[in-house]
C-alpha cells in the first residue's frame, strides 16, 4: 500500500473517529435519545423477573469468604445534626418509623427492631462501580415488619428515608439519601434491615444503626442510615421522582444488573 | 488463452449476514466504548468472587512521582508508566485521572450512569442480533456450508500453507476465493461461537439479579470478579480480532470487501471462459 493511501486512510479514520465521539456525546446530552436508551431498563427488569423465581436467593457464602477489606462507599459519616445527636447517645433515642400506606404505623426502638424476626446471611455486595466485597449481615426481616404494620392494598413500593445528606449542593431538597424497592423485593426472604455486620454492631461507615440489604440488586440500593420506611403507591413527588438518590441522578431504579 | 484474467462478481454474503454484520459493528463498537466507561469507574480487575483491593491483577491509576502526576498501569508485580494513555490522560494541562482515555469511552467525559445506559441498551441489540444470526446460521446452513472447515482445509500442510501466504499478505484471487479460507473459517468460528457468546455470559454473570436466577453460571467463571476479568479479556480479544480483520480487509482488496458486505457481490478473477454465476 502506498504511503499516500495509508495517510489518506489514517486521515479518514481519525475524522470518522472524532465525528463518532462528538456524535455520541451529543446523543448522551439529548433527553429524547436517553429516554430511548432507558427503555432497556424496563426490558431488563421484565426479563429478569420473568425468568427468576420471586424467592430465588442470592448466593450465600461461608465465613471463610468474608472480605477483610469490605469497602465502605457513599456517605461514610453523616454530618447531619439530627444523626450526630443520635450517634452521641449511641442511638438510644433512635426510632425506626414504619408508615405511609399501612394500617398500623410503627415507631420502633433499636431494641424492638433487634427483637423482631431476623435473618443472618453471608452475601456478596456488588457495587455499581464494579467491585465486590463479601460480608455477614444480621437484621430484621423487612417482610415481618411490613406484616406487623399491615400494608394497605394500594401500597406498591417501599421507600427508605435515610439520615444522611449525600449531596449538600442540591438546592431542590433532593440531597438526602433515599431508596425504594417494589413489593417483590420487599418480601424477599433475604431483604433485611441489618444492625450487625460480621458479628459486630453495624459500624457508622456501613450505615449504623440500620442499613437495608436487598441482595439481588447493586450496592446503591442498600440504603444506609435508614430512619423511616414508608409504603407508597407511587414514587412521584419523592426526591426528584425517580425512586432513589442515584436513580434521581441517572442510575437505574432497577439495579439487578 | 488466459493472459488477462476476467473479473466476475459472485454472490458472497447473504442478506442476513450483511445486515447482522453491520448491526453487530454498531452494537460492538458502542458496547466496547461504553464498557470502557464502566471499567473506568473502578479501573482494576481481580480473580475470584470478591475484590482483593490491595492485589488487583491489573490496575490503572494516577500516582505522584517526584511531585509530578503519572499514569501507572500495574500488571501483577510489574509497573508501567502509561501517562497520556492509561491512568492519567487528556490534553497537556487538562489531564485527569481515568483508566482509559476519553477518546476510548462513551460518553467521552466521565459518567458511569450514561455509560451503563448505552451499554445495556446496545447489549439487547447485540443479543437479539446475535440470536438471529445464530438461528439463521444453523437452520439456513451458513455455519455448515460456509464456516465449518472441510476435511481438506484442516490438513496441517494446508493450514501451514495458508498461514505462510497470509503472513506475506498474499490472498487467493481466483476460484479459491469463492469460499472462506481455513484461517477465515476458524477465526470467524472462534468469534461467533466462543468470544461473542462469552461476552454475553460473563456479562450476565455480573448481574446480581441473574446470579439468583442461575447460580451455576457465575460458578462456571469462578465468581463475579473473575467474570468481570474474563469479560474484559474477551473484549480485548475481540478488539485484537477487529484490528487484524480491518488490516486484512484493507490488504486483501478494500473496495471489493466493502462492496461484498454491502451488496453481497464479490469480484474474483477467473480465466476467460468460466462463468461467474456458476456458484
Amino acid at each position: 500500500m502506498s504511503l499516500d493511501r495509508r495517510r489518506w486512510l489514517a486521515g479518514v479514520g481519525a475524522t470518522l473517529g472524532s465525528l463518532w465521539l462528538a456524535g455520541c456525546d451529543r446523543l448522551t446530552a439529548n433527553p429524547t435519545f436517553t429516554g430511548v436508551l432507558k427503555v432497556a431498563e424496563k426490558w431488563t427488569q421484565g426479563a429478569q423477573r420473568l425468568v427468576t423465581d420471586r424467592k430465588a436467593l442470592a448466593r450465600e457464602f461461608t465465613p471463610a469468604d468474608i472480605s477483610k477489606d469490605f469497602k465502605p462507599n457513599g456517605t461514610m459519616r453523616p454530618q447531619d445534626p439530627a444523626y450526630l445527636a443520635l450517634l452521641v447517645g449511641n442511638f438510644a433515642g433512635y426510632r425506626l418509623v414504619v408508615d405511609g400506606l399501612v394500617e398500623q404505623p410503627l415507631s420502633l426502638s433499636l431494641a424492638e427492631v433487634r427483637a423482631a424476626p431476623s435473618r443472618t446471611q453471608i452475601t456478596r455486595h456488588d457495587c455499581v462501580e464494579g467491585w465486590s466485597s463479601i460480608g455477614k449481615w444480621k437484621g430484621a426481616r423487612l417482610s415481618a415488619l411490613l406484616d406487623r404494620a399491615k400494608l394497605k392494598p394500594e401500597a406498591r413500593y417501599i421507600v427508605f428515608h435515610c439520615a444522611d445528606t449525600l449531596d449538600p449542593a442540591a438546592t431542590d431538597g433532593a440531597g438526602q439519601y433515599y431508596e425504594s424497592i417494589d413489593l417483590v423485593d420487599a418480601y424477599h426472604p433475604q431483604t433485611i434491615l441489618a444492625y450487625q455486620m460480621n458479628d459486630a454492631t453495624l459500624p457508622v461507615r456501613h450505615g449504623a444503626p440500620l442499613r437495608l440489604r436487598v441482595e439481588r440488586q447493586l450496592g446503591y440500593k442498600h440504603a444506609k442510615y435508614v430512619m423511616r420506611v414508608e409504603a407508597v403507591a407511587s414514587l412521584d413527588g419523592i426526591g426528584r421522582g425517580q425512586g432513589g438518590f442515584w436513580p434521581d441522578r441517572g442510575y437505574e431504579w432497577y439495579a439487578g444488573i | 488463452m488466459a493472459d488477462k484474467p476476467a473479473k466476475v462478481l459472485v454472490r458472497r454474503h447473504s442478506g442476513v449476514t450483511r445486515i447482522t454484520h453491520w448491526l453487530n459493528v454498531l452494537a460492538v463498537s458502542l458496547l466496547l466504548m461504553s464498557g470502557l466507561q464502566i471499567f473506568n469507574a473502578h479501573p482494576a480487575l481481580y480473580w475470584g468472587a470478591k475484590s482483593t483491593f490491595a492485589e488487583p491483577w491489573i490496575s490503572m491509576k494516577k500516582e505522584e512521582i517526584g511531585g509530578e502526576p503519572r499514569g501507572i498501569t500495574t500488571l501483577g508485580d510489574r509497573r508501567f508508566d502509561t501517562t497520556g494513555l492509561f491512568g492519567w490522560s487528556g490534553r497537556e494541562g487538562a489531564r485527569e485521572q481515568r483508566g482509559f482515555p476519553s477518546w476510548a469511552t462513551i460518553p467521552s467525559y466521565r459518567s458511569l450512569a450514561d455509560g451503563r445506559r448505552w451499554h445495556f441498551f446496545f447489549a439487547w441489540l447485540f443479543v437479539i442480533n446475535g440470536l438471529v444470526y445464530w438461528l439463521w446460521g444453523l437452520v439456513g446452513g451458513h455455519v455448515r456450508k460456509d464456516l465449518l472447515p472441510t476435511r481438506d482445509q484442516l490438513r496441517l500442510r494446508h493450514v501451514l500453507h495458508e498461514v505462510a501466504t497470509h503472513a506475506r499478505f498474499q490472498f487467493p484471487k481466483g476460484e479459491e476465493a469463492r469460499v472462506y479460507n481455513v484461517i477465515q473459517k476458524l477465526t470467524y468460528l472462534l468469534v461467533v461461537v466462543v468470544l461473542l457468546p462469552l461476552m454475553v455470559l460473563t456479562g450476565l454473570s455480573m448481574s446480581p439479579g441473574f446470579n439468583a436466577t442461575l447460580p451455576g453460571l457465575i460458578d462456571l467463571f469462578g465468581g463475579r470478579q473473575s467474570a468481570r476479568s474474563i469479560h474484559f479479556l474477551s473484549a480485548s480479544a475481540i478488539v485484537i480480532f477487529i484490528l487484524v480483520h480491518l488490516v486484512l480487509v484493507v490488504a486483501s482488496g478494500f473496495w471489493n470487501n466493502i462492496r461484498s458486505m454491502i451488496t453481497g457481490r464479490y469480484a474474483i478473477e477467473v480465466a476467460g471462459e468460466v462463468e461467474g454465476d456458476k456458484a
